[in-house]
């Protein structure tokens, strides 16, 4: 490592940090002040409210019927993680273990939904939901959110799979397992922390995927960051604390769910596809 | 082809159409990614086309360029591309320039997971949650104001929600940790002992990233910006929730989602869509064009 002691250097090295540092405390008291409104009783021109309570997270459970919108959203997520689960894992495979013509031709088809934002595809797909009567239904969402994330499975899961030396693979071909006893037998427990990374990630990003939910999600399949964004839509007609509250039980839902990922994967594998690891 | 290839059953005929197929890389494994590319196809590929050639079939009839000429005829509608270009473009601009220096320095921290998760959380909240965050902490009576008002920087609040400066600041918070840890990732990849051998021939730290790094760089940073680029084109919860959706951040993603779900005018909608498409394809090409002036090899391997 390089260390530079002049005087220019540390001057910029602190007006870095100052750049990073206002970020973050920006960030902070953004997420702070959401925190706060939600338990204010009366907030009005001054640093802190008037006094404290929690009765916004009862009345924004009652007015926003958060325990439905709760309920669809996981099942929904849940069906997305396990539906992306598997088409994306068998997928992967393929690309990892065969050469075939293509191929380059497939992998730039994956490619494409994780590059072109949901809102210019998810307007298309949105009128085809629509015109088949699938748009507003519980599947409708599951679908469209599958768009992103099936790739996504594919293109995490690529190079985990690429490490796994196929001569284990052989081997147990050899000794006679089909391709089901191998899968479940000897890939899925060499695989299982990739598999595990690469659900949490899509389970994170669906819950906060708001334009494709947005775009084809009827008043009975709107997961809570729609509903969030409808209730901030249509402020002025129900209290900012109770907005506020529902904002925080949506970031918790979030939080703890990153948290856990947090524990399998590094923060950037969230925005980057898995580094591939060194083979030996 | 390979260990795993079915034995031979050799006949007079020669070798049999699945083995034939075999030895080109299809067999059972390769039939594994059919349900993806089904899947992908239907419901990524078909309504691309579908909402291309509806594009093309107005429904309001009149001939097949019907919706475009109406989109670059009407000023309500063409500007929303140059507002969204006016949003996107310095947003990007920015955050690339803040995270270059800041990934520089935060590739010597030993300790980088605290700073790359307090980063990954705007991204993970999304960009609702972060719009109604900066309508409270923004607004007249927020942290921010009064803050400023307390150091006596300014003596009346600043607008800065329900306008282009609200828009530009969600962007700034959500699109700044994107670009940084992308550009992170990039930094981190190139292989420390080029600078080192930088630095014992006696070039300064600008001269090592001007000279060594930046060359190296160039491509990581032409698709980090194509990829924030596209993020921020493509702006929508905010410049509703914390902007002036009817006026200076109407952006084109607003005139689409109005086209479709307001006047149901799904043809326009799509022809609208298919507009943003290639404006993004446009710009994304020109960068990724451009990048074939730089250097192109390899940057991580120094050992020969």
């Amino acid at each position: 490592m390089i260390r530079d002691t002049t005087l220019a250097a540390k001057l910029w090295a602190v007006a870095i940090w100052a750049i990073v540092i206002f970020f973050v405390l920006n960030l902070f008291a953004m997420i702070g002040t959401v925190v706060t409104s939600s338990f204010a009783t009366r907030w009005l021109g001054t640093w802190l409210p008037a006094g404290w309570t929690t009765r916004w997270y009862d009345s924004a459970w009652s007015e926003f019927q958060l325990g439905d919108v709760l309920l669809v959203t996981f099942q929904i997520v849940g069906a997305v993680v396990l539906i992306s689960g598997i088409l994306g894992v068998t997928a992967a495979y393929a690309l990892a273990r065969r050469d075939f013509m293509g191929k380059r031709l497939l992998v730039l088809l994956f490619l494409l939904p994780l590059l072109i934002p949901p809102i210019t595809f998810g307007i298309p797909l949105a009128t085809v939901l629509y015109q088949t009567g699938l748009a507003g239904t519980f599947w409708g969402v599951v679908a469209a959110n599958l768009v992103p994330t099936v790739p996504f499975v594919i293109l995490v899961m690529i190079p985990f799979i690429e490490q796994i030396d196929p001569k284990i693979e052989a081997a147990a071909r050899v000794f006679g397992a089909n391709t089901f006893k191998l899968f479940i037998h000897v890939l899925l427990p060499l695989l299982l922390p990739g598999i595990l990374a690469a659900l949490l990630l899509v389970l994170v990003r669906t819950i906060a995927m708001f334009e494709l939910t947005f775009l084809v999600a009827g008043p009975t399949s709107q997961t809570l960051v729609v509903a969030l964004y409808y209730a901030v839509f249509a402020a002025g007609v129900r209290a900012v604390q109770s907005i506020d509250a529902m904002a925080v039980i949506y970031m918790v839902t979030t939080l703890v769910w990153l948290i856990i990922a947090l524990r399998f994967v590094n923060p950037t594998q969230i925005v980057t596809r898995a580094k591939q690891q060194p083979a030996h | 082809m390979d260990a795993l290839a079915p034995a031979p059953a050799a006949t007079l005929h020669g070798p049999s159409l699945r083995q034939r197929f075999a030895a080109r890389g299809f067999d059972a494994v390769t039939l594994l990614v059919v349900p993806a590319a089904i899947f992908s196809l239907l419901l990524f590929v078909y309504p691309f086309a579908f909402g291309f050639i509806l594009s093309f079939t107005p429904k309001a009839g009149g001939d097949w360029l019907a919706n475009y000429r109406r989109f670059f005829s009407d000023a309500f509608l063409y500007d929303t591309i140059a507002k969204t270009l006016w949003l996107a473009v310095p947003v990007t601009l920015l955050n690339l320039l803040l995270a270059v220096p800041i990934a520089f320095r935060v590739r010597l921290m030993r300790h980088q997971r605290l700073l790359t998760t307090i980063l990954v959380l705007p991204i993970t909240l999304g960009t609702v949650l972060v719009a109604e965050g900066l309508l409270n902490y923004l607004g007249p009576q927020g942290w921010f104001n009064r803050t400023l008002m307390t150091i006596g920087l300014i003596s009346e609040p600043l607008k800065l929600v329900h306008n282009y400066w609200g828009v530009f600041a969600s962007l700034v918070i959500t699109g700044f940790p994107f670009t940084f840890l992308l550009t992170l990732s990039y930094v981190t990849g190139i292989d420390p002992a080029l600078e080192q051998a930088g630095a014992t021939l006696g070039a300064s730290s600008w001269q090592r990233f001007r000279y060594i790094y930046l060359p190296l760089l160039m491509p990581g940073f032409a698709i980090t910006f194509c990829l924030s680029f596209v993020q921020a084109f493509s702006v929508f919860p905010s410049a509703v929730l914390l902007g002036a959706p009817a006026g200076p951040t109407r952006v084109i993603s607003i005139a689409a989602y109005q086209a479709a779900f307001e006047e149901y005018d799904y043809s326009m909608a799509s022809a609208v869509a298919m507009i943003m498409g290639f404006v993004q394809l446009g710009i994304v090409v020109a960068v990724l064009a451009s990048r074939g002036l730089f250097y192109r090899g390899p940057a991580s391997g120094a050992k020969g």
